[in-house]
């Protein structure tokens, strides 16, 4: 069997590991599995990505302890530094949208890919049982002069061509990625001259967009700020809390909306607050009667539902 | 309990890798997915590395990490390209050549 013939040692060798490094294979071993798993079930790409880093730099330990310093050293830079600082970024330019969900589109293949991967395991597990094992060489007579040194005869010496031939390699994958990542300008960039002078020409909206969370309630972005006529206003919230979906509804403010419609109502308008100013009265500005104006801000509230979930759709 | 484990490590990360390519949506995943097989195939040739006593494995695993970030850097390119003329990372979306 090709595996018991790799893991033939020699009669004298005797390295089953010490006993610190048992311990350090359970450790990086529960570790590193279910942040693994973490990738397979995390919703959120970010969480999956921060999983991947986690193993990651487990592998970089487990590399330390399995005599090979450099790699491990370099497991860590590239890897965990380089390669999945690269994966957050690209994560960041492509931001948030439907490929997050978890939906099925090939019927079964979920439950497919779950055997696909048992079997694989199950077999390659029993491949491995079966070879005999006595014990660890190790790398002491090799690495006499040092891991960094021998890696180094290796890669200079006997692997040379292949070491030159990921050099061209390197230079390709960059070219690659320029000639994929570059956009030719078609129109000359837009000077924020001429930007305000398209938004004046075509847009509805000529103030700022008005800020969130200026409600009397609640302080929060995720909030909708009530316009003078008391309807919440859908503009104020930014669509990237809308598109995750991490907004308060319109509903949600519409009822603490009557909440404190129902505080300030006119029954209560002789109350006073803790300073000793009146809370409301005829004479402020937007006094109206409890009742219909309550009446109106559901109206309202409904109406901008319905224009938000025919926006949506 | 001996050095085989970290082989056995390996095969069940490189399993769940391979689930993860086979199951997940988003293509940036999936991508993680095949770098989290190439790990668990670099782990395996450093505990054979240590096994048999002879350091080529470590140089082969070096040059796998070589290669896997030239991988990545192209590999996400090609994605950005795809979210830029699609809108979506989806490895669903991606069907122009499907009739």
């Amino acid at each position: 069997m090709n595996t018991a013939l790799l893991l033939a040692t020699s009669p004298g060798a005797s390295d089953y590991g010490s006993s610190g490094e048992n311990w350090l294979f359970w450790v990086i071993a529960i570790i590193s599995v279910p942040a693994a798993l973490g990738l397979l079930f995390c919703r959120k790409a970010v969480h999956a990505a921060l999983c991947m880093a986690l193993v990651m730099v487990c592998l970089g330990i487990v590399y330390l302890a399995l005599q090979a310093p450099f790699l491990g050293v370099v497991q860590i830079f590239v890897y965990a530094g380089a390669v999945m600082m690269l994966f957050l970024f690209m994560m960041m330019l492509v931001g948030v949208d439907s490929s997050d969900s978890l939906v099925e589109t090939i019927k079964g293949q979920r439950w497919l890919a779950l055997l696909f991967g048992l079997g694989l395991a199950g077999l390659m597990i029993t491949v491995i049982g079966q070879a005999t094992y006595d014990g660890a060489k190790g790398l002491q007579n090799v690495d006499a002069e040092g891991n960094m040194t021998t890696m180094a005869k290796m890669i200079f010496g006997q692997y040379v061509w292949a070491f030159e031939a990921t050099s061209a390699l390197l230079i390709t994958a960059v070219l690659g990625a320029m000639v994929l990542a570059h956009r030719e300008r078609l129109t000359p960039k837009a000077t924020q001259r001429d930007l305000a002078i398209k938004r004046i020409r075509e847009g509805a909206i000529k103030a700022p967009l008005p800020s969130p969370g200026v409600f009397a309630r609640h302080n929060a972005v995720d909030i909708p700020a009530l316009l003078p006529d008391g309807s919440p206003s859908e503009l104020s919230v930014s669509r990237v809390l809308v598109a995750r979906g991490q907004n308060q509804s319109v509903l949600t403010v519409a009822e603490d909306v009557a909440i404190i419609e129902a505080e300030i109502s006119p029954n209560a308008q002789n109350q006073a607050d803790a300073q000793g100013h009146p809370l409301k009265g005829p004479g402020n500005p937007g006094f109206e009667t409890g009742a219909t104006s309550t009446s109106t801000l559901e109206t309202t509230t409904r109406t901008a539902t319905t224009k938000t979930e025919g926006d949506r759709s | 309990m001996n050095q085989i484990h970290w082989l056995y490590l390996s095969v069940l990360l490189f399993s769940i890798g391979a689930v993860t390519v086979l199951v997940r949506k988003n293509a940036i995943v999936v991508f993680m997915g095949v770098e989290l097989m190439l790990n668990a195939a670099n782990l395996a040739f450093v505990t054979f590395s240590r096994i048999n006593g002879n350091i080529d494995g470590q140089v082969i695993a070096l040059f796998v990490m070589l290669v896997a970030a030239a991988e990545v850097v192209v590999g996400l390119a090609i994605i950005f390209t795809i979210f830029r003329t699609r809108r979506s990372a989806s490895v669903d979306d991606a069907n122009l050549l499907k009739y």
